[in-house]
């Protein structure tokens, strides 16, 4: 099933410049799957948006469809075709 | 002679860079908006920086400089990894290169309080299994800054014996290559337990050694100075000469045993300089006696110098160095007999570290 992935512009050094990914998830389509599937081709992302155990990082927000995935069920929630998921780093410092 | 100063803090690295150790070229910020709590020059690799840095949004990791800052490079992976399914890296607290007959080998400090160790320079690393399956982990506690490994001293001829330092943990000791610790704490206090002398969970907050003394540690502890000199085995008080027996920080001469820097601080309840004056404290008999510096320094220094912003670099009469958490970052020319300001208005320094460029 295809989804796509906005990038925000101070993680598309990790991309090559992509501001969005094109991503065909396997089933069941969450957004833990697609994020499988984007760290295969971009590690370089995953570790910024993930940590090892596959956790997503407290300050970086996910939006399925507009919908903050943390309203949701985290990285289980789940991907209707076609779904957009937005990538924006909270506002968090000091 | 040029010599490089890294200044690790709270929001970037900054380098500076001299040829007489009295006025600065600063350059900077590398890594803006990051955490660096670790820097280490490797100069058996000519003059590798690297720098452990975490963003507070897209988490930490390990960033190479083969150039002094000119590029960096970060391995897509993450260097440093859990490979355990209850522990994820939050920051790297030290890294520290083994001694020139190891090349390659580099060490890293985490936490939460583990240790890690790399045969390539630094760009991956293998987790040290036998200091993670320790008994005592479930009892370490987070001190204020987290619960971390911050201190990792390599042999200087062994490759399998290490000593370590965490905050809350104590100094813990290998002598085959990291299979197996024993706790290393006996005479030092931890007056914050209703038993103030257990056999671990001490708050050290720096450990130092001289590779011509290899026995001989000294430690800074929350409360109390310490010298070992059965490698580890007993410690006793160095503090009777010092104002104060708190502070983070310890360092020793890169040519002299029996000589050691420190900043002490006030008290736990009072994080300042005592009477707010800017001294680093220097014995020349291994603690027995010590020598408050101050020529170029302030008074009202109303701010503490944290445990990795003491430093001194290596040349034959070495300079020392040291950062704040008010961002002013100072040099001593000739061994702390007088100082002079390299940078001030930085964000707080959490790490500092010397050494003369090959040119």
């Amino acid at each position: 099933m295809k989804v796509t992935v906005l990038i925000p512009g101070v993680l598309r050094t990790t991309t090559a410049g992509a501001a969005h990914l094109d991503v065909d998830v396997p089933p069941p389509a969450t957004l833990g799957a697609a994020l499988d599937v984007l760290a295969a081709t971009y590690p370089g992302l995953d570790r910024r948006l993930r940590d090892e155990q596959a956790g997503l990082r407290r300050y970086v927000n996910f939006y399925v469809n507009g919908e903050e995935c943390r309203r949701l069920a985290g990285p289980d929630t789940p991907l209707p075709a076609g779904a957009e998921i937005q990538i924006l780093p909270s506002v968090a410092g000091g | 002679m040029t010599v490089v100063v890294a200044i690790g803090t709270r929001k970037g690295l900054w380098l500076a860079r001299s040829e007489d150790r009295v006025s600065w070229e600063v350059d900077g910020p590398h890594h803006a908006m990051q955490e660096v709590y670790a820097v280490a020059f490797d100069t058996r690799a000519g003059a590798r920086l690297l720098a452990g840095v975490a963003s507070p949004h897209f988490g930490p990791g390990v960033s190479i400089s083969d150039d002094l800052g000119a590029t960096w490079e970060e391995s897509p992976t993450p260097p440093i990894a859990f490979p355990v399914q209850d522990a994820a890296l939050e920051r790297v607290w030290q890294l520290q290169p083994a001694p020139a007959s190891q090349p390659g080998v580099v060490w890293a400090g985490t936490q939460p309080s583990a240790l890690f160790r790399s045969s390539d320079g630094g760009r991956s690393f293998e987790f040290v299994e036998g200091l993670w399956n320790h008994p005592h982990r479930p009892e370490w506690e987070a001190g204020f800054g987290g619960q971390a490994v911050h201190t990792i001293v390599p042999d200087p001829v062994d490759p399998d014996r290490v000593l370590v330092a965490m905050s809350t943990g104590g100094v813990y000791r290998t002598a085959d290559g990291g299979k197996s610790w024993e706790a290393r704490n006996k005479g030092i206090k931890a007056y914050f337990f209703p038993d103030p002398w257990p056999e671990f969970g001490q708050c050290v907050h720096k450990v130092a050694q001289h590779p011509a003394a290899p026995s001989r540690f000294y430690a800074q502890n929350h409360h109390g100075v310490y010298r070992s000199d059965d490698g580890g085995d007993t410690w006793q008080s160095i503090a009777s000469g010092l104002p104060t027996d708190f502070g983070f920080a310890m360092v020793v001469h890169p040519h002299d045993p029996d000589t050691i820097f420190t900043f002490p601080i006030e008290a736990d309840g009072r994080r300042f300089p005592p009477e707010g004056k800017c001294r680093v404290y220097r014995s020349q008999d291994a603690g027995d006696t010590w020598q408050a510096l101050g020529e170029g320094l302030p008074d009202d220094f109303w701010t503490a110098v944290m445990r990795d912003a003491l430093c001194t670099d290596d040349a034959d009469v070495p300079g020392v160095y040291f950062g704040s958490r008010s961002g002013e970052v100072y040099a001593s020319p000739d061994e702390g007999e007088t100082w002079h300001r390299v940078a001030a208005h930085l964000p707080d320094v959490m790490s500092v570290r010397a050494a003369v460029i090959p040119t």
